[in-house]
């Protein structure tokens, strides 16, 4: 299969390209940018008039719920969410049920998702053998079967000495660990930031420092043993400060946010709206207002979606009782795009962001359109209004706190591996 | 439920959830409406006929005696049927949801839900669901709200003070877990009291107190100085089990009511409690059963002002 794509706008940030170019697919790779080699006869020609053309977005975080979880999303419907929101690359944490501390259970989700033939699934081992934070799992095995990393998921590990020995073992390695930093006892029962919001809310609170406090353990760890860590979905003011310091020093640290907090506060939460009930929580609009620093001069490396599908029954409870998440998959380029207007951040500086930033965190070599790079592209409009909503999104999962909200930005074509895995309209 | 939906699209009250965000007008319409409720008692037929074949559910997912009994005589009073659920002890056991449970009643025909739920936000959600038909009234969630508590020490400090816009009013004691204390200071600041203040130790405040409009102190006896009011809050026995507080001793030494801390207010302050009482916990019993002891008068309120809310509710 030959495709060439005429026309469009082609963004690839991390070759410095942001220019109206064609690009040139045959066999699974990108075999040209600009001028059309000799002898190629296109299968197929995508007019990208209008459109932007750019890596494939790579989403740091997104749970398939899978295995386990099947009542709230099945691998089909958020593959196709994903491929429908521009995603050629994600990272699933382990959090499934059972957990992913097993290389079988590893291996089918990996055959499981290659068989689905649309975007390509990296897992996340857990760290500790069924996230209990006690025994470590064979971390060495789970890489064998695919495993990208290893993670405790949203549970904290209560004791700083598995901790330690985790970080360890993973450094002998050399694997990367991706750590949500929070401390176990200050974030217990807690549902919302610890703030007006809460407090006027009567809600149990998370303070800022159950983040900054877990922050500062981690850090000192990854001093200690040299691990590879990744932080994810950083939620505070204090806790950004803490990862440009260590940048600063030179440690070896990346860290990411979610599209919510960077666009929601506390204040969100209105009167108790459950699907703003995320984790971590919605902070201060001081607190937003530094992740976005964070994320404009790089402390932030990368934008996730956290996409969380949660069954309708899951969120009509009391606050505190909903389950926490949102669905985000369909809503990272948007969103993403959103935060680069709002900010007047220059487009190809907003897409490195989800394309060739978290690439870089995953030490994968794609999330570029380099000659000879798989074809993992999405292209997308970037002018078109779209009401989030469920006739909209293809993701079981309908939790969203932007639902009913006119978004800027829609895919119009996903490729993977050059192969066209979704056409929009 | 970005909206608050107590008011309907006139402007009026559709359900009663939380004070925050009512207009003082409708709060003094409560107020006055209760004041002509008062009487009622001396009455020789002790009831008025404004909710006459009206179905009113009291929904309780947690325990209480006093506000369940208040709101049931208030609904009697004014010729509703009243059906009591203690759901804690049926449905939610065998694994129902809170809507399921509040469907299943509503297609009972009920008029108005009187709920208490331990959940903060649990009032919001099922008001949020019904038909618009359908009021409901906060009878406590969570931590969240109590507001008709909190219009019933209202009316009981405008009987006794008479002009709110001149009083100094103390809230002493937990106001971390506290929805009394929440829907009091809503109450307070809306109605125009210019000075109200918490006391508490720094483990039963919550982040940003002062953000609601009080003044935080952590000493009885700066923030009792000349105060009009005091208004003192049930401390629960729990606490006492985790970190926040030593002792009931030690709690009632430094933040606990007596005579001699109570000399430090005005010499016409009066003491309020929500109830149910910790006698020589967080208020000693001579001060509870003294002369500037009000406490009891704001149970009696209570029923008027119950009466005001569902007849008010129920009118809209």
């Amino acid at each position: 299969m030959k495709i060439h794509i005429k026309n469009g706008r082609l963004v690839d940030p991390k070759n410095k390209i942001d220019v109206r170019r064609d690009v040139f697919i045959a066999a699974g790779k990108v075999v040209a940018v600009g001028a059309m080699p000799e002898g190629f006869h296109a299968n197929r020609v995508i007019d990208a008039a209008g459109l932007v053309v750019c890596p494939g977005l790579v989403d740091l975080s997104a749970r398939l719920r899978e295995p386990g979880y099947e009542y709230k999303a099945t691998l089909e419907s958020e593959m196709l969410a994903a491929v429908a929101g521009g995603v050629t690359s994600m990272v699933c944490p382990p959090d499934t049920d059972p957990p992913l501390d097993e290389p079988g259970l590893v291996e089918m989700l990996k055959h499981r998702a290659k068989n689905l033939n649309q975007a390509r699934v990296y897992p996340l081992g857990a760290l500790t053998q069924k996230l209990a934070g006690e025994r470590l799992t064979e971390m060495a095995e789970l890489t064998d079967a695919g495993c990208i990393g290893f993670s405790h998921a949203d549970v904290p590990i209560a004791d700083t000495n598995v901790l330690l020995h985790a970080m360890e073992y993973a450094a002998t390695f050399g694997f990367a660990v991706w750590l949500r930093p929070q401390d176990a006892f200050l974030a217990k029962d807690g549902v919302a930031h610890d703030g007006e919001v809460a407090t006027r809310l009567g809600l149990p609170a998370i303070p800022s420092c159950a983040e900054s406090i877990a922050l500062a353990t981690i850090l000192t760890l990854a001093r200690e043993t040299g691990a590879r860590v990744h932080l994810c979905r950083l939620s505070s003011r204090e806790g950004v400060a803490l990862v440009r310091k260590a940048k600063a020093e030179g440690l070896p640290v990346s860290c990411d946010i979610t599209i919510h907090h960077v666009h929601l506060s506390e204040v969100d939460i209105g009167f108790f709206d459950s699907n703003c009930h995320l984790v971590p929580p919605l902070r201060s609009q001081r607190d937003r207002d530094a992740l976005r620093e964070a994320l404009a001069d790089g402390t932030v490396d990368a934008l996730c979606s956290d996409h969380t599908p949660v069954d309708d029954d899951a969120k009509l409870l009391p606050f505190a009782e909903a389950e926490a998440g949102a669905t985000g998959l369909e809503l990272l380029l948007p969103l993403t795009l959103k935060w680069a207007r709002e900010t007047d951040t220059p487009l190809s500086a907003a897409i490195a962001r989800i394309t060739t930033e978290p690439s870089r965190v995953l030490a994968l070599n794609n999330g570029h359109l380099g000659v000879g790079q798989p074809a993992d592209l999405c292209i997308f409009d970037p002018e078109q209004h779209w009401k989030v909503g469920p006739a909209t999104l293809k993701s079981q999962g309908r939790n969203t706190p932007f639902a009913g909200l006119e978004l800027q930005g829609k895919v119009r074509y996903t490729l993977v591996e050059g192969h066209v895995v979704y056409e929009g309209l | 439920m970005k909206n608050n939906p107590q008011l309907n699209k006139n402007g009026e009250l559709q359900h009663l959830l939380t004070i925050e965000g009512l207009p003082a007008a409708t709060l003094r319409h409560i107020l006055d409406t209760a004041s002509s409720f008062l009487n009622i008692a001396e009455r020789e037929v002790k009831k008025v006929p404004l909710l006459q074949g009206k179905a009113i559910f009291n929904l309780f997912f947690e325990p209480s005696t006093r506000t369940r009994t208040t709101f049931e005589i208030a609904a009697k009073k004014l010729s509703a049927d009243v059906i009591n659920l203690n759901v804690g002890a049926s449905s939610t056991s065998k694994g129902e949801t809170l809507l399921d449970t509040v469907n299943n009643l509503a297609a009972m025909q009920a008029d108005m839900f009187v709920v208490r739920h331990s959940q903060s936000g649990a009032a919001h959600l099922i008001a949020h669901h019904v038909e618009p038909h359908i009021h409901v009234v906060n009878a406590g969630d969570g931590r969240h709200a109590h507001p008709t508590q909190a219009l019933l020490d209202m009316f009981t400090i405008r009987h006794y003070k008479k002009e709110l816009t001149s009083l100094r009013v103390a809230i002493v004691g937990d106001m971390l877990h506290s929805r009394v204390a929440r829907s009091q200071i809503h109450a307070l600041t809306t109605l125009g009291v210019p000075e109200v203040r918490m006391i508490a130790p720094k483990t039963l405040i919550p982040a940003c107190a002062e953000r609601m409009g009080v003044h935080v102190y952590h000493d009885m006896a700066q923030g009792l100085k000349d105060v009009d009011v005091v208004i003192m809050l049930r401390l629960q026995n729990e606490r006492m089990r985790g970190a926040l507080l030593p002792s009931a001793q030690e709690y009632f030494k430094y933040y606990g009511l007596t005579a001699e801390k109570l000399a430090l207010a005005r010499p016409d302050a009066i003491v309020m409690h929500p109830g149910p009482m910790n006698r020589g916990v967080e208020i000693e019993s001579s001060v509870a059963d003294g002369v500037q002891s009000v406490i009891l008068s704001q149970v009696t309120f209570g029923i008027a002002v119950r009466m005001a809310v569902m007849s008010i509710l129920a009118g809209n």
